[in-house]
């Protein structure tokens, strides 16, 4: 469903992504671990289409279409979804309007109908649930004066209300505290699914101890240089990313 | 990197031709360009004008020859041959119309295509529209039903014919003819207007609108409104422009006055989208206008703005808070695009005791436009107690545009409370991205982030002017994100 391969990307001068790969298939739960700095968040905001970033090399294929010949608009409406680390503000917005006005240009861009009134509720009804979303936070301005946890929850309710194919989580856990993040935890988990991958970007373990992954990679200096299953994570939190990225370097010499 | 090569949409917005800019091809009653006493003569003896309205005419443009052109705002054009300017054109049309169906067809398909077919407005919102179209009223509605309550709601030049007395007592009382060059101007030449009188203690069951229209190319437009709310009484009214594409400038110089005596309240609100010229501003609407109202004792007015077109805005609707206990309130959106220039902002003048006014003013500057707020605050000495509070706010889209507020604050009596706030932003990157990674179009993030930003102010307009007026907002900045 996604495949990425030998990616290569700058900002400005900077190159950041050095020949990353990485492939995911259809309701696979991926989780990305490294160090800070190693080009995790320049990833999420690639896969959904951040212009400042120049990819200079490799490609993106998602359902068999060529990701980078897409826009931001348009790869939301192919089903990719990104929970942002630091959700944006949007004052005079309600968060429902909002919402309303994503996902009926998501369904028009689709060539479907928009959800009536009726529909459009209920369905805000079940999400808001899933993340115990207070009804207040829904009729606020997007993210406007929320709390970090409340900030989170809103990205993993969107979530739920635009049910992408891909998922990325940019250190959704950041923030958070340990009840917060049960119920993030908690919403993502219940959206997991055979049509449905997630690509969970953290620093920290403790995460995946709520969302369980397939697969765990590390991303260090640009590239995945070393994957493996969910115990990798407990082996990262016990030792640190020095040994990889040490091994890594050594092999590469 | 220029804006444009940052992002192509810009490009192509800002070339996008007018959406208003037709022109109606009815024959026009047109005098040659040119002024002098013959002229004032020849418009009064048209509009069979009694002799003090004409005295009145005269004196205010030996005035108005006396003065000069104001230069103090913070706006460059090039000033208009006032000798090049036609100063009367009627619809040729005189006889009055007893039902729409009379209207000129080519003039019910200009209405309809401003979207604002007056069956459709009567239908749905209960409107009364006096709709003006190059100077002189054609078609007005639902006189008989305002009648039985004792409104008067009628042309200006109607007025002067039924109700000389409520017009002579009035006119020139809030706005004096020496005010301004531009006021000067208007009240030796003006052609037409709206009068509206709401008797004692009556509450004006629908929102009373105005459509004013310049059609004649290079006809200068000079609309003189008075309205006048008696004791306890209340009125709201729209007024809504749009402007057929011209290659010359068009001068507009209204003048409004509004009278509140005590205990009356008054809105009036305004969405303003003439030609704004092209991306040069070439050929764009000059719009110098003087709007005050005074406010007797615990009478309230507020003026509500949408400003969205015009190349030159020069506009500052004020309240005179003559009465103890009076309130003004002023909430403005003001949006200039590509070379577009704007200067506007409001006067609130305490004079009474426990007087308050409110000032929200929400300027956005795209393209190479200049958005300027300039408002004064005056406390007299006997104002005690006086409290204003004043939130002046600049949304910058674009690094080539600018956004600037001259605030003067003038206190003579200590007892004053006058608090002052302002921000200037940037449009977020950020928050666009955030919106298309949801899957919202660009234009679609524009008008929602815009809309979020103006709310306060289109939250004050009544129900169906706020929808048009938010599609104005997004129509105006469709892709101007530089």
């Amino acid at each position: 469903m996604l495949k990425i391969d030998n990616l290569h990307a700058r900002i400005g001068d900077t190159e950041i992504l050095k020949g990353l790969s990485l492939e995911l298939g259809a309701g696979e739960v991926h989780a990305i671990m490294g160090p800070n700095g190693s080009g995790k968040s320049t990833l999420a905001s690639i896969l959904a289409g951040r212009e400042d970033y120049e990819v200079t090399q490799g490609s993106i294929s998602f359902d068999g279409v060529d990701l980078l010949e897409l826009d931001a608009t348009e790869r939301a409406v192919a089903g990719i979804f990104l929970a942002f680390q630091y959700p944006v503000e949007i004052p005079g917005v309600s968060n429902i309007n909002f919402l309303r006005t994503a996902l009926n240009s998501i369904r028009e861009q689709r060539a479907e109908e928009p959800l009536s009134g009726k529909d459009f509720l209920a369905k805000v009804k079940a999400c808001a649930q899933l993340v115990e979303l207070d009804g207040k936070l829904r009729d606020r301005s997007v993210n406007e004066g929320f709390s970090g946890g409340e900030k989170k929850r809103n990205e993993v309710f969107q979530m739920a209300m635009l049910e992408p194919k891909l998922a990325v989580l940019d250190e959704t856990d950041s923030g958070l505290d340990i009840d917060a993040l049960r119920i993030v935890a908690h919403g993502v988990n219940s959206m997991r699914g055979a049509d449905r991958s997630f690509l969970v970007i953290t620093h920290y373990q403790r995460l995946l101890d709520h969302i369980v992954p397939d697969f765990v990679h590390v991303l260090a200096g640009g590239r995945i240089v070393h994957s493996g299953g969910k115990e990798l994570a407990l082996e990262l939190e016990e030792k640190g990313y020095d040994w990889i990225v040490d091994a890594e370097a050594a092999e590469q010499a | 990197m220029s804006a444009s090569e940052e992002n192509p949409l810009l490009d192509e917005f800002t070339r996008k031709e007018y959406e208003f800019g037709f022109t109606t091809d009815i024959a026009a009653d047109k005098l040659e360009p040119g002024l002098n006493e013959g002229v004032i003569r020849l418009i009064s003896s048209k509009k069979n004008e009694p002799e003090w309205m004409l005295q009145w005419r005269l004196e205010a443009f030996r005035i108005w020859q006396t003065m000069e052109e104001p230069d103090w705002a913070h706006v460059n054009y090039e000033k208009p041959d006032y000798q090049a300017i036609s100063y009367y054109s009627a619809p040729k049309s005189k006889v009055p119309l007893g039902s729409l169906d009379e209207v000129d067809p080519e003039m019910r398909a200009t209405m309809d295509k401003l979207g604002i077919s007056m069956e459709e407005q009567k239908r749905l919102s209960g409107v009364a529209v006096d709709f003006v179209m190059d100077s002189v009223s054609v078609a007005t509605s639902f006189k008989d039903k305002l009648a039985d309550l004792g409104i008067i709601f009628c042309s200006m030049s109607e007025a002067i014919q039924e109700h000389p007395e409520l017009v002579r007592k009035h006119i020139g009382s809030v706005v004096p003819v020496k005010d301004n060059f531009f006021s000067a101007l208007n009240s030796a030449v003006f052609t037409d207007g709206s009068f509206c009188y709401i008797p004692k203690g009556s509450k004006c069951p629908m929102e009373l609108s105005t459509y004013f229209r310049i059609n004649e190319a290079g006809t200068g437009q000079f609309e003189r409104t008075l309205l006048i709310a008696e004791e306890g009484s209340y009125v709201s009214y729209l007024e809504g422009c749009t402007a057929p594409q011209r290659d010359e400038n068009q001068l507009h110089a209204a003048v409004v006055e509004l009278i509140a005596k005590d205990d009356a309240e008054i809105k009036y609100s305004t969405v303003q989208n003439w030609y704004p010229g092209d991306a040069e501003g070439k050929g764009g609407v000059f719009n110098f206008v003087t709007k005050r109202g005074i406010c007797e004792a615990r009478a309230k007015i507020s003026w509500t703005q949408v400003e969205t077109g015009s190349a030159v805005t020069w506009k500052y609707p004020s309240c005179i808070l003559k009465g103890d206990g009076s309130i003004g309130e002023f909430y403005s959106v003001a949006v200039t695009n590509n070379a577009q220039q704007a200067d506007t902002g409001t006067k609130m003048i305490h004079l009474g005791a426990n007087t308050h006014s409110t000032i929200i003013s929400k300027g956005i500057s795209a393209g190479n436009s200049q958005n300027s707020y300039r408002g004064l605050v005056q406390i007299g000495p006997r104002a005690r107690h006086a409290r204003n509070f004043s939130q002046c706010d600049s949304l910058l889209m674009t690094d080539t545009s600018g956004a600037h507020t001259f605030p003067y604050i003038e206190t003579k009596n200590p007892t004053a409370h006058v608090e002052h706030e302002a921000t200037t932003s940037r449009i977020g990157e950020d928050q666009i991205f955030y919106c298309l990674q949801r899957g919202l179009t660009e234009e679609q993030a524009i008008g929602l982030i815009v809309n979020g930003y103006a709310k306060e102010v289109l939250n004050k307009l009544p129900m169906e002017f706020a929808v048009e007026a938010r599609k104005l907002l997004t129509i105006s900045l469709e892709g101007s994100v530089g």
